[in-house]
């Protein structure tokens, strides 16, 4: 069964449609690529399943239940976790404060949520940082911050927003591994990505958008060798180098 | 804990403070500071932890105020029973208004909250067959004594400083940071934040709606002006937090001693300092001087403000460290 399916989502700005009749099912256990050029909708259709703002047409089902009506942190609590493109540390809390914060979801009292807190810090390799105040996080930390506190809320799908974006090359590795940990511990993941290496390396299944439309979804190799998807990324005339 | 310490040292004074000052006048000033914790606290609870700044103090102030008030004049009930229901009072009185404000963010709230304290001003002075209007409402004092006013203060005063303590360690306390430090995180790890916005919003105006009860009790006498006066109660509330510290435990309580020494001394006018030195000196200056400085505390106020915010932008007790690095270097 799909853990998560988009039924002919749209979403109206006024009178910019940024995302026009996306349909897709993520399935359990796989990692889900959704790529596309900047500005083509895809952290938009983030937005819409976690409910940030309402989608003005279709359905989003989790698991079997229609959610698109649900408020955030109910979607949060029904198990979709979620980062942001743009890291939002709770900047004058320190690391592991950032992470209990969101364990007592799950956890009752203090101390549960503490343990569980640690655990998802040692999970992302944050444990040396833990006292440390967010604020004063180097950006790959931050962007791991972002996954532990998504962790902490025991989702089933994660939902990961270029957690690659800014990265350098050996940091970049890192992240792969831990979205392949991730994975293994049996949370679904649906990503964005603009670097074609993470992207291309890790994902199961790839879903191409551009100007807010499915232009292609597939394998990574046939994805990158559709010419739809060459063309939106090196605009016309683009040899085959996706 | 250090702070442990100091807390429960400060505490033991308090207790024995009016055993060894039996000045009357110096008493009421103690039960205001003490009245200024409890209301402090409450509205660093809901600005300083959960973000979302009040001018509406006064609003809960006044209603608690009213309802021990009004129970003793209209039913007879003593008007102790509405130090148990003047904070309950004020909870229903945030209930409504929070479903409405707390969808609206950052200075849009605190707009709100400036609303409804003027609300419930004009609301006690035009319905005078319930609250009596313009005249007021007066009760007798149960007590000739200022001391058990001054201990059930300092009761209340140290109960709403161990609240906030406890909130910090729990759930509800990582929440309202959570809310404070950003809202859409907050949602995201699963965050009711309009539940717990209103939860922030309850405490607060419980905890002051307790306090208007009590002044209620112990001045005896209230009318709309004193009770939901906007910058004797609400603006007061955001100085006593601003001058302690902004999110911090016990920033309002030291908060709450500082501004109420200080409005003293400007209203007293240096405790009748200047008023001896002008009869001294004779002729109309000073005099003059003495009129305009007691009537100055709310400019006096403003300046304070300015330069906290300038030198001690987390207040005296969130920048103790610089605080204390300047007297050593006075030493």
């Amino acid at each position: 069964m799909a853990i998560i399916e988009l039924k002919g989502v749209s979403k109206n700005f006024g009178g910019l449609r940024a995302v026009d009749n996306v349909s897709f099912k993520v399935q359990e256990g796989e990692i889900f690529g959704l790529i596309g050029p900047n500005g083509s909708g895809k952290t938009t259709i983030f937005n819409l399943i976690s409910h940030f703002f309402p989608v003005s047409a279709g359905q989003v089902i989790f698991a079997g239940t229609d959610i698109t009506r649900l408020k955030t942190h109910q979607i949060c609590a029904l198990g979709v976790g979620r980062t942001f493109q743009v890291v939002r540390p709770l900047k004058r809390m320190t690391v592991l404060d950032n992470v209990i914060s969101s364990a007592f979801l799950r956890a009752d009292g203090m101390r549960r949520a503490r343990e569980q807190a640690e655990k998802w810090l040692d999970f992302c390799n944050l444990t040396p940082y833990s006292g440390q105040l967010a604020r004063g996080l180097p950006i790959a930390s931050r962007k791991r911050l972002e996954i532990a506190r998504a962790l902490a809320t025991a989702p089933k799908v994660l939902l990961l927003d270029e957690t690659a974006a800014g990265l350098n090359p050996g940091e970049l590795d890192e992240a792969i591994e831990l979205i392949k940990k991730i994975r293994e511990s049996g949370v679904t993941i649906l990503i964005v990505e603009h670097i074609m290496k993470v992207i291309m390396s890790i994902s199961d299944r790839i879903h191409c958008i551009n100007h807010g439309q499915t232009i292609a979804e597939g394998e990574p190799r046939d994805v990158a060798k559709d010419p739809k998807v060459i063309e939106a990324y090196l605009g016309h005339g683009g040899g085959g180098h996706a | 804990m250090k702070s442990n310490r100091v807390a429960l040292a400060a505490l033991l004074g308090l207790i024995a403070l009016p055993l060894v000052v039996r000045e009357p006048y110096f008493q009421h000033l103690m039960i205001m500071v003490l009245l200024w914790v409890t209301i402090g606290t409450g509205w660093n609870l809901l600005a300083g932890y959960t973000g979302q700044v009040s001018f509406g103090a006064a609003a809960f102030f006044g209603v608690g105020a009213y309802t021990a008030g009004l129970l003793s004049f209209h039913l007879g009930v003593s008007a102790w029973w509405g130090l148990a229901l003047g904070g309950v009072v004020a909870v229903l009185v945030g209930f409504p208004f929070g479903w409405i404000a707390f969808p609206l963010r950052g200075a849009y709230f605190a707009l709100g909250s400036l609303a409804l304290g003027e609300v419930m001003r004009q609301l006690a002075t035009i319905w005078e067959s319930f609250t009596q209007g313009m005249m007021g409402v007066l009760i007798m004092p149960t007590f000739l004594s200022k001391l058990p006013y001054y201990y059930i203060a300092l009761a209340l005063a140290a109960g709403s400083v161990l609240v906030v303590r406890l909130v910090l360690g729990s759930r509800l306390g990582y929440y309202f940071i959570s809310i404070r430090e950003d809202q859409d995180a907050a949602m995201s790890i699963g965050i009711n934040t309009t539940k717990y916005k209103m939860i922030s919003l309850s405490l607060h105006a419980f905890l002051t709606g307790t306090a208007g009860a009590l002044y209620m009790n112990y001045m005896g006498f209230i009318d709309p002006h004193v009770v939901f006066s906007l910058h004797d109660i609400s603006i007061m509330a955001i100085l006593v937090g601003i001058v302690g510290g902004v999110g911090t435990v016990y920033g309002p309580a030291v908060g709450a001693f500082i501004m109420v020494a200080l409005q003293e001394v400007f209203r007293s006018a240096g405790f009748g300092a200047l008023e001896a030195l002008s009869k001294a000196i004779g002729g109309g200056f000073m005099a003059g001087l003495t009129k305009y400085v007691s009537q100055a505390h709310v400019l006096a106020f403003g300046i304070l403000v300015v330069v906290v915010i300038m030198v001690l932008p987390n207040g005296l007790v969130g920048d103790w460290r610089k605080v204390s690095r300047l007297f050593k270097r006075a030493s």
